[in-house]
C-alpha cells in the first residue's frame, strides 16, 4: 500500500477550500482560537525566548548524537520489560503492529491521537488485518466518523463546524435519543466519552504516539486535554507506542523543558491537561497497565533527512503554531496540503517522506512572510527551507515552464545593466502610455493570476534611473 | 562650527529596487530626499535587481551573479540604502548566504551586506532622525511589510516618523502585521490564494477607517491598492516615504498621472 496523497493537486485543492463558505467559516477558529492564547502564554513566561533557544538546543543536540540515544533508549525499554521494534518504512511499521494485533488474537485496538498513525495509514492495515481501530480523541473520533483525514496536526477537526459535528453524532448514534441536545460543545463531548468509555475496556490492544520519548530512562510521554491516552495505555492487555525516531530526547529534564515551550506554542496553556509518562509494561504489584509494552520505532526517510539540509527540521516537536500562524493556512485549511502534514511544517516535511516531485506545490506555496519561523518552538528556519526545496525543483527542472522560461529572461536583462536600462526604459514608456488614462490595468498578458481580481498599477513612465541621470546632467 | 571640523556627508547609495525603477520613480524620489535631509549625499551606481526573484525561485546561480553585480556596483559608498524592506533584507540577510563556505567571496558578501539598510530604519537607526518637516492631511494606516518586519525589525521607526508629520493621524488596522499576500512571485503563481488574503487585508484596512493607506514596500502596496481599487474601495495607496518627504499630493499608486 502506497500512500495516499493529493499535493500534486495543491492549487485544484486550494481552489475549492476558497469556494467552501462551510470551511471558510471554520477557519475563522484558527485565528481567533489559537494565535492570541500563544501570544498571551508566551508574554506571561519571561524566559519564554531563552526556552526556545534551550528547546532549538536540546533538539540539535539529540539529533547529532541521534544513533546513541536511540540505543540507550532501547536498552532502558528492554531492561523495564518492553520490546523495541525499528521500522525503516510506513510498511514495516504497519506489519510490525498488525503482527502484534494477530498474534494476541486482538479484535478491537483502542487509539491515543498519533500524526505517525496517519503517516503509516495504519487504520486502513488494521481493517485489512480484520482488527477494528477506535480513535478515541474526540477529534480523531470525529474523523474517523466521516472517513476524513486531520485537517491540523493538533486540532484534527478544526475544519469542521460544530452543526456538521452534530449532524454526524445523531447519524452515528442512531441508540440515543433523537431529541437529546447537542448544542453545546460540552454534549457533544459527553456523548463521545460515553461510547467510547465501553470501548476502551473491550478494547485489546492500545495504541498511542509519543511527544517524546526519554533516552535516560526509556519513557515515553505524551500529551493530551482529553485523558484519552491514559485510558488507551493503561486499560488494555497489550500497549503501542508508535513514534519516529526524531522524538528522543535525552534526560527527563530537557523533556520537561519541551513540555514548557510545547503547551504553550500549541494552544497557549501553560500545560496540557494531562501529561502521562509510560515506561514498560506493568509490574509486580502495580494496580494496572497493560501487559505487553511495545515501542515501534518510524524512520520513514528521517535518517536520510540527518546528514542533508532538511535535518533542522527534525528538531519539530509537532505544536501547530506554524499553520497557526499561517496566511496561506488560513486561507486553504489543511486539507488543501493533500498529505497528513499540513502547513509550514508539512511544505517542508512533505517533500522529504513522499517526494518533491509529488508535494513540490507545498514549498512553492509560501508568500515567505516568516511568521512561522518567528512563532516556531524549536526556531525552525521554515521560509530558508523551503527554499532549499524550491532550489532542488529548480535544479531537477520541476518548476513550472512559465516560471522557468519567465526567470530566464528576466535573469539575461538583469544580468547587463546597460540592456535592461534600454529595454526597460522602453518597455515602461509604452506600458505608462497604454495605462496613462486610468493608471492601471484590470488586464495584463502573463500576469493573469494577478489581475483576474486585482487591477495592476500602471508605470509612471519614464525609470527612475533614467530621471536620475536626466536630473543630474541638467544640475 | 567651521566647515573644517564639519563631519563628512556619508555617501550613499540608492537601491532603488526594480519595482520602484520600473513602476514608480517618484519613490526613488522621495527617498533620495529623506536621505539628503539626513545629511547624506546621494549617489545611485547603475543597477538592476537585487536577485530576490531568482533566489526565491531556487535559482540560486542568478542570484549570485546579480549579488555580486550589486556588491561591485555599490562599492565605493558608505551606505547602501533601499526603500524595501524586502529588497534590502535579501542584500543584507541573503546574500551573505549565497556565498557560505568562500572565504575571499564571503567577506566581500559580509562587508556589502553590513552597509546595507532599509530606508526608514537608516533614517531613524543609523542618521537618528526624530521628526520631518512634512505635511500631510489625513488619517493613514499603516501595514507592516514581512520581510522588513521579520528580517530587519522595521516596526516602530515608521511610525515614529510618521507621527512627526504635521497633520498626519495614525489609526492602526487590525493585524497589521499580518502578511497581504503578495509574496512576488506568489502572487501569479497562487493568484487566488494571494487575492483570498488580501482580501482579508483590505477589509482591515477599510474598518481601520483611514484614507490613505501606508507601507514600505512597493510589491505590497501595489498589491493591496490593486484589490482595493478593483472593489471600488476610495482608500489611496502610497509608499510611506513619498509622505515623509512631503510628495503625498503627487497622484497616489494606480492613479492615473496628471496631464503634462
Amino acid at each position: 500500500m502506497t500512500a495516499h496523497f493529493t499535493s500534486p493537486a495543491f492549487k485544484e485543492n486550494a481552489h475549492q477550500a476558497l469556494h467552501d463558505p462551510a470551511l471558510q467559516r471554520a477557519l475563522g477558529n484558527v485565528e481567533s482560537g489559537f494565535i492570541a492564547k500563544r501570544r498571551k502564554a508566551a508574554d506571561k513566561l519571561p524566559e519564554f525566548e531563552a526556552l526556545r533557544d534551550s528547546a532549538r538546543d536540546i533538539k540539535n543536540h539529540t539529533l547529532a548524537h541521534l544513533d546513541l540515544y536511540l540505543e540507550a533508549y532501547e536498552a532502558k525499554v528492554t531492561a523495564a520489560g518492553g520490546h523495541v521494534h525499528f521500522a525503516p518504512t510506513a510498511e514495516d511499521a504497519s506489519k510490525i503492529v498488525t503482527d502484534i494485533c494477530r498474534r494476541i488474537g486482538a479484535r478491537t485496538v483502542a487509539k491515543g491521537k498519533s500524526m505517525i498513525s496517519e503517516e503509516i495509514e495504519l487504520n486502513a492495515h488494521l481493517e485489512a488485518a480484520g482488527v477494528k481501530p477506535i480513535e478515541t480523541d474526540l477529534g480523531e473520533y470525529i474523523i474517523q466518523l466521516r472517513g476524513e483525514r486531520p485537517s491540523h496536526i493538533v486540532a484534527p477537526v478544526i475544519h469542521l463546524n460544530r452543526d456538521q459535528i452534530e449532524s454526524d453524532f445523531r447519524r452515528v448514534h442512531s441508540d440515543l435519543p433523537a431529541e437529546r441536545d447537542l448544542h453545546a460543545p460540552e454534549s457533544l463531548l459527553a456523548e463521545a466519552r460515553g461510547v467510547l468509555r465501553q470501548k476502551f475496556l473491550a478494547a485489546d490492544v492500545g495504541i498511542t504516539g509519543a511527544n517524546f520519548l526519554v533516552a535516560e530512562t526509556g519513557t515515553s510521554i505524551i500529551v493530551t486535554n482529553e485523558g484519552n491516552g491514559d485510558l488507551s495505555q493503561t486499560l488494555p492487555r497489550v500497549h503501542i507506542v508508535l513514534a519516529s525516531i526524531e522524538k528522543l530526547v535525552p534526560t527527563l529534564e530537557d523533556a520537561s523543558q519541551m513540555l514548557r515551550v510545547l503547551a504553550r506554542s500549541a494552544t497557549g496553556q501553560e500545560i496540557s491537561v494531562y501529561t502521562t509518562f509510560s515506561t514498560g509494561p506493568r509490574r509486580p504489584g502495580d494496580v494496572d497497565g497493560p501487559e505487553e509494552y511495545h515501542v515501534v520505532l518510524l524512520d520513514n526517510g528521517r535518517s536520510a533527512m540527518l546528514g542533508g539540509e532538511f535535518r533542522e527540521m527534525l528538531r519539530c516537536i509537532r505544536c501547530a503554531a506554524c499553520m497557526n500562524h499561517c496566511p496561506v493556512y488560513h486561507a486553504v485549511g489543511g486539507h488543501a496540503y493533500g498529505w497528513v502534514y499540513p502547513g509550514p511544517m508539512g511544505s517542508v516535511l512533505s517533500p522529504s517522506l513522499i517526494g518533491v516531485d509529488k508535494a513540490g506545490h507545498l514549498p512553492n506555496a509560501s508568500t515567505f512572510c516568516g511568521r512561522c519561523e518567528s512563532v516556531c518552538p524549536v526556531r525552525i528556519p521554515l521560509p530558508k527551507l523551503m527554499r532549499h526545496w524550491r532550489e532542488r525543483e529548480f535544479e531537477r527542472h520541476l518548476s513550472p515552464a512559465t516560471v522557468r522560461s519567465g526567470l530566464k529572461l528576466w535573469g539575461f536583462f538583469a544580468r547587463r545593466p546597460r540592456l535592461y536600462r534600454l529595454a526597460t526604459r522602453a518597455g515602461m514608456g509604452a506600458l505608462a502610455l497604454l495605462g496613462r488614462g486610468k493608471g492601471r490595468f484590470r488586464t495584463l498578458p502573463f500576469a493573469g493570476g494577478w489581475t483576474a481580481t486585482r487591477d495592476f498599477a500602471a508605470p509612471e513612465g519614464g525609470t527612475f534611473q533614467a530621471q536620475w541621470a536626466a536630473r543630474k546632467e541638467r544640475a | 562650527m567651521s566647515a573644517a571640523s564639519a563631519p563628512p556627508r556619508p555617501r550613499v547609495g540608492l537601491f532603488a529596487t526594480c519595482l520602484v525603477d520600473l513602476i514608480r520613480p517618484s519613490i526613488g524620489f522621495a527617498a533620495a530626499k529623506l536621505i539628503e535631509q539626513a545629511g547624506c549625499e546621494v549617489v545611485v551606481p547603475p543597477q538592476t535587481c537585487c536577485g530576490q526573484p531568482a533566489f526565491n525561485n531556487g535559482d540560486r546561480a542568478t542570484a549570485r551573479d546579480l549579488a555580486l553585480q550589486a556588491i561591485d556596483a555599490f562599492q565605493g559608498v558608505d551606505y547602501v540604502v533601499a526603500p524595501s524592506g524586502s529588497c534590502a533584507g535579501q542584500l543584507k540577510k541573503h546574500v551573505p548566504e549565497l556565498f557560505e563556505g568562500e572565504p575571499d567571496l564571503s567577506r566581500r558578501a559580509d562587508a556589502f551586506a553590513a552597509k546595507v539598510f532599509e530606508l526608514v530604519t537608516f533614517l531613524v537607526d543609523v542618521r537618528g532622525m526624530t521628526s520631518v518637516p512634512a505635511r500631510f492631511d489625513g488619517v493613514v494606516t499603516y501595514h507592516d511589510s514581512c520581510a522588513g518586519l521579520r528580517e530587519l525589525g522595521v516596526k516602530a521607526q515608521p511610525r515614529r516618523l510618521l507621527e512627526s508629520v504635521q497633520g498626519l493621524t495614525i489609526a492602526e488596522m487590525r493585524d497589521p502585521d499580518v502578511c497581504c499576500g503578495f509574496g512576488g512571485t506568489f502572487a501569479v503563481k497562487y493568484g487566488e490564494i494571494s487575492d483570498a488574503i488580501v482580501a482579508k487585508k483590505t477589509d482591515n484596512v477599510m474598518a481601520a477607517g483611514a484614507g490613505t493607506l501606508l507601507a514600505g514596500d512597493l510589491g505590497c502596496l501595489m498589491n493591496m491598492a490593486g484589490k482595493l481599487q478593483r472593489q471600488g474601495r476610495p482608500v489611496r495607496v502610497r509608499h510611506v516615504a513619498e509622505v515623509l518627504a512631503g510628495m503625498g499630493e503627487e497622484p497616489a499608486i494606480g492613479e492615473p498621472t496628471r496631464g503634462e
